[in-house]
């Protein structure tokens, strides 16, 4: 005989069903034919003798019914129509096969109907839009390619690769005249190097005159007049003062002269300048008084 | 053997005895000639002190030859012969048959009417449009800005769902020469999809490593709107050669040299370095260069002809790794 009373209280209510699930807050029933899902006394599928459900296979929806007229033969007990697909029709499909039924089932039959039409009909968006395919990844292949990876980049030498391919194209002349690196120049000075050593010592010279000063014969000068003189040295250091104390313009002019003396002489003599000891002399000062010498003479004459 | 037992005594026994009786053959240390090997010592500790004791005798032995070889060099001096050049894997590569001689007509030939021929030809200027796979999360969105700041002509556009294959006739109509999808996966950027617009090639990226600007050291401040100069190293068969020509159509012609900057595009056995740097040259033999913006590596995985269209696009190239990856010499850019 069915007596529901007792199968429930044998199974539902703190007692063990195998479907039954348990969590904090509620139980859940894995029963297949279970309409709610939920444990509950009105949801259970084994203690209710006269129950209906709404399932849901390959897209088609049916209607499975329990009867307690049945209850005897377990291949037979539950009836299994199949609803139209049209939500409306079969709507009036439950409510025509449920007639009589509680209310409680016949109510959830529906909303249970609905539901799966609802998710249905997202399934069929769904397929038509763009789907993720997921690639699976290999472990082994993965740590691999990161490992290769790694020694690539060692390999690389990134840094160096930019630089050298930036001053390449540096000296290839990509830039143009943006960076006044004095390249041409350089290069030109150091053939020249190669090829006359004279070239090299004007260049030196000429950028020498510009701020140092020789001491140099006048053009008039001559080797005998040399004798007069006891002391060149002393000579040279008092002009040197007193060309610094009195006028400086004069020495201008002659210095001019003096330096387009010293080119002529230079290239053929190759003089060595007298950088050196000329400095020397002008950094103490030293005033002597002399006013037969020639810096005088030049001095009066302008 | 005896010694299999034997603790550390009745080896260094062995030994003494050996010893003893070679005494004449040479004067090296404890392990000569050595009868057991050292894997058949049961115990693990005095295995290890063993294998070390053994390891150290090797390096000694090949510091000394070293030394030798050094002394040698040295006497002999400008006869020595010349230094043996290491073997790397670069050294080894095979040879590829598809390396790109510079004076190849038929490549010439072929470059001046593929799909990029347009671009080099300054007919067109390039503009780029960036996107992401569905929904990305913050680091692929701040990925792709900080792409958009690098790319001069490059716009981002939140991707909502669209099929490629509507956006791209979208794109074509407004006049984009690039399309740029980045994919995402676990929050990470992790593929780069390159379609060239008009009915240029596409080409699949596996991107990794990627580091953003703000997790760079040293990093200078914020790239500017200058067009930065393109580096591409290495690229030196067909396939190569092709993907180098898209990179380099992504960027504008004419680099502005004043904004000094440079972006660099090398390849390194099948990896494709990104880096982008501001240079500045100290004098005419040193360039100091520091790196700004977004890095990140690229593999090919593979290149199709047409625009994008997965199933049915013809592929030019397709990495297969049964095929490809057996060889550890073996590179195809």
């Amino acid at each position: 005989m069915q007596h529901d009373d007792v199968i429930w209280d044998l199974i539902g209510n703190k007692s063990f069903c195998s479907y039954k699930v348990k969590t904090k807050t509620q139980q859940f029933c894995r029963n297949e034919y279970n309409i709610t899902g939920l444990c509950n006394r009105s949801s259970c599928p084994l203690a209710n003798s006269q129950y209906a459900t709404v399932r849901e296979e390959k897209g088609l929806c049916y209607l499975y019914m329990k009867v307690i007229e049945r209850a005897a033969f377990p291949a037979r007990m539950w009836e299994k129509v199949k609803l139209d697909r049209n939500y409306a029709k079969a709507l009036e499909q439950i409510d025509e096969n449920l007639i009589y039924w509680p209310r409680f089932i016949r109510h959830k039959c529906k909303q249970r109907l609905t539901k799966i039409t609802q998710y249905l009909i997202r399934i069929r968006k769904l397929t038509l839009k763009r789907q993720r395919k997921l690639v699976p990844l290999s472990r082994k292949v993965e740590r691999r390619e990161k490992r290769r990876e790694e020694k690539a980049l060692i390999a690389a030498q990134l840094e160096n690769a930019i630089e050298k391919e930036l001053l390449d194209r540096l000296k290839q002349g990509t830039y143009g005249d943006i960076y006044n690196f004095p390249i041409h120049a350089f290069d030109k000075a150091m053939e020249k190097q190669e090829e006359e050593t004279e070239s090299e010592e004007e260049e030196e010279e000429d950028e020498e005159e510009s701020g140092t000063r020789e001491f140099v014969a006048e053009e008039e000068f001559e080797e005998s007049d040399l004798s007069d003189f006891e002391d060149m040295n002393n000579l040279k250091g008092s002009s040197d003062e007193e060309e610094d104390a009195e006028e400086q313009s004069s020495e201008e002019e002659e210095t001019e002269e003096e330096l387009e003396e010293e080119k002529t002489k230079a290239k053929s003599k190759g003089k060595t300048p007298l950088k050196g000891p000329v400095r020397k002399k002008r950094a103490y000062v030293e005033i002597e008084y002399e006013q037969e010498t020639e810096p005088a003479q030049k001095s009066k004459a302008t | 053997m005896e010694s299999k037992k034997g603790g550390n005594r009745k080896e260094q026994e062995m030994e003494q005895a050996e010893i003893e009786v070679t005494e004449n053959k040479s004067e090296s240390g404890a392990c000569f000639p050595p009868t057991f090997s050292v894997s058949e010592i049961k115990n693990k500790q005095r295995r290890h002190a063993m294998f070390l004791k053994l390891k150290e005798e090797k390096r000694k032995q090949k510091l000394e030859l070293k030394k030798k070889k050094k002394k040698e060099r040295k006497a002999l001096g400008d006869q020595a012969p010349p230094k043996e050049v290491p073997k790397t894997i670069e050294n080894q590569r095979i040879y590829d048959e598809t390396t790109v001689n510079p004076e190849d007509e038929e490549v010439a030939f072929d470059e001046g009417t593929d799909e990029f021929s347009a671009y080099f030809n300054r007919l067109t200027n390039p503009k780029v449009l960036i996107t992401t796979s569905d929904r990305p999360r913050g680091r692929t969105v701040r990925f792709c800005e900080q792409l958009a700041t690098m790319i001069p002509h490059a716009h981002v556009y939140y991707r909502r769902g669209l099929a490629l294959k509507r956006v791209i006739p979208q794109c074509i109509s407004r006049g984009f020469t690039y399309l740029m999808v980045i994919n995402e996966d676990r929050k990470v950027p992790n593929g780069l999809v390159l379609c060239h617009l008009p009915d240029g090639p596409t080409a699949h990226f596996k991107v990794s490593s990627v580091r953003l600007r703000k997790e760079m050291k040293r990093r200078g401040k914020d790239p500017t709107e200058h067009v930065p100069e393109v580096i591409l190293n290495n690229f030196t068969t067909r396939l190569g050669h092709s993907i180098g020509r898209m990179f380099a159509a992504l960027f504008p012609h004419d680099p502005q040299f004043v904004g000094r900057q440079v972006a660099t595009f090398h390849n390194q056995r099948d990896f494709i370095f990104f880096r982008f740097h501001r240079y500045i040259f100290k004098n005419e033999k040193k360039v100091g260069i520091q790196e700004l913006g977004p890095r990140f590596t690229l593999k090919l995985r593979s290149l199709q002809k047409g625009t994008f269209d997965s199933k049915f696009g013809e592929y030019e190239w397709v990495h297969k790794r049964h095929e490809m990856d057996s060889s550890r010499r073996k590179f195809h850019l």
